[in-house]
């Protein structure tokens, strides 16, 4: 087993601003390897398939247990967190590229941010300040709470924005995951309580209806987590809502 | 302009599709079948669709004004796409992308019939019978420029009648989403079958 190698082609970037390149690597097999191991062994020894001294690849990693969504990359063409991917599972040569739909920082790190920005556009979070002691929220039934639990599994990867075809710099598309979180705080007891509001962001430009059904977010999505059955959900809501504005209520919340 | 009209424009384009475009593509194709059943009958069918009381409103409000909206911006979300099927190459996928290849198809058709016919019609330089179809129709270019023209529209319109259900928030769980494509599955196949029957009546007779 010692002289097994495996290949590894990595497209590299070393600045915001540069032009990206590939360069070949060849790591010692070990068994049960996954993508940040190898990544690792370069890191260790950073030199290419020509013998040549290189800069070590860079990437990002925090968890390594698929919690963290840091370590997204586009693993042969599929973009997937290179600590959940296995080296024995793909087929060689490895092909490893930053994820496209994001700014590449350098090599295969990226700069989710535009991520962050979503989530705070949709107000992804409960309020539960007050000038005073609000005391405890509504309860939340158990069945509800296994349900919202999955929708909380959500690590802002990036995969379900990189898989989407309407998520690009042609379009301001907000994306899937932003979607699922707006029907997660919506349901919660004390969440809903802004229910208004966030609909009212998904109704903004570069909202919900950027949407164009190729379902590809569910597919792809590391969690499980049903997008687009959020997704339907969240039209549903926001065209109650946009009905609600127009003929309706002279109040939102 | 004011700000955030995307979602209400979006929201639009979806509703055009199937109210008024969809119910006049049915109708149209309803009518078009009366040449299976001979000259005369198409003949009268579409005498009295031409005579009906204030038509040339009736033609502006229910197919002129909405298709061109739905066409225009139709076009630009077409071209607001990063296309990537031979990375995900999944069911719905394909069907999204052959849902804006068939957009395109379809205005480029439609652009082509509505010359041909109405505004042929309209300009004095043909007059509406059986025999303005038969002729457009037994040349074997158009009637394949028909036939794909037809089929490419009813699939645009079955496919959007399913991501319709969805924009709406009609169809909301995966098992009601999985049982709307069978549905519109079913839809294309009939709307075609009514299309199409009628181009080989004008073809090979009735």
């Amino acid at each position: 087993m010692a002289d097994k190698t495996i290949t590894l082609i990595i497209t590299r970037q070393d600045s915001p601003d540069s032009s990206p390149y590939e360069e070949t690597f060849k790591v010692p097999y070990r068994e049960n390897m996954n993508v940040i191991s190898a990544l690792m062994e370069i890191r260790r020894n950073p030199v290419n398939a020509n013998g040549e001294n290189t800069t070590p690849v860079f990437w990002e990693m925090n968890c390594l247990e698929e919690v963290c969504g840091a370590c997204s990359m586009v693993i042969n063409g599929q973009a997937k967190q290179s600590c959940a991917t296995l080296i024995d599972q793909l087929e060689q040569p490895i092909r490893l590229e930053p994820m496209s739909t994001f700014p590449v920082v350098r090599d295969l790190a990226v700069d989710r941010s535009r991520m962050f920005d979503s989530l705070k556009k949709v107000k992804a979070w409960i309020p539960i300040d007050g000038t005073y002691d609000l005391g405890p929220g509504p309860r939340m039934p158990e069945k509800k709470r296994q349900w919202a639990y999955e929708l909380s599994k959500c690590m802002t990867c990036g995969v379900c924005l990189e898989a989407c075809p309407n998520v690009n710099s042609n379009s301001d598309f907000i994306g899937p995951a932003a979607l699922s979180q707006v029907r997660l705080f919506n349901a919660h007891p004390t969440g809903q309580m802004n229910k208004g509001e966030r609909l009212e962001a998904l109704m903004e430009d570069g909202g919900i209806h950027g949407c164009g059904n190729s379902q590809n977010c569910v597919q792809v999505c590391p969690k499980g987590i049903p997008l687009t059955t959020s997704i339907a959900a969240m039209n549903r809501d926001t065209n109650i809502q946009a009905f609600k504005n127009f003929f309706g209520s002279d109040h939102v919340y | 302009m004011a700000e955030n009209r995307d979602f209400f424009y979006r929201r639009l384009h979806s509703l055009l599709g199937v109210i008024p475009i969809g119910v006049f593509l049915i109708q149209h194709l309803l009518v078009n079948h009366f040449a299976v059943y001979g000259r005369e009958s198409f003949e009268q069918a579409a005498g009295f669709i031409h005579d009906l009381p204030f038509r040339i409103v009736l033609e502006f409000v229910v197919i002129y004004i909405p298709i061109l909206f739905h066409a225009i911006l139709g076009v630009y979300i077409v071209f607001t796409v990063k296309y990537n099927n031979r990375r995900y190459s999944f069911f719905r996928n394909i069907m999204f992308t052959l849902q804006r290849v068939s957009g395109i198809i379809t205005l480029i058709f439609i652009a082509w019939h509505v010359w041909e016919t109405r505004i042929a019609i309209g300009l004095g330089n043909a007059e509406l019978n059986y025999s303005l179809m038969e002729n457009i129709l037994t040349q074997p270019f158009m009637f394949w420029f028909y036939i794909i023209g037809v089929v490419s529209t009813t699939f645009h319109f079955a496919n959007g009648l399913w991501s319709f259900l969805v924009t709406w928030g009609f169809t909301i769980t995966p098992r009601s989403q999985r049982v709307a494509t069978y549905a519109t599955l079913v839809v294309f196949l009939i709307v075609t079958y009514i299309g199409v029957r009628a181009i080989f009546a004008f073809a090979y007779g009735a």
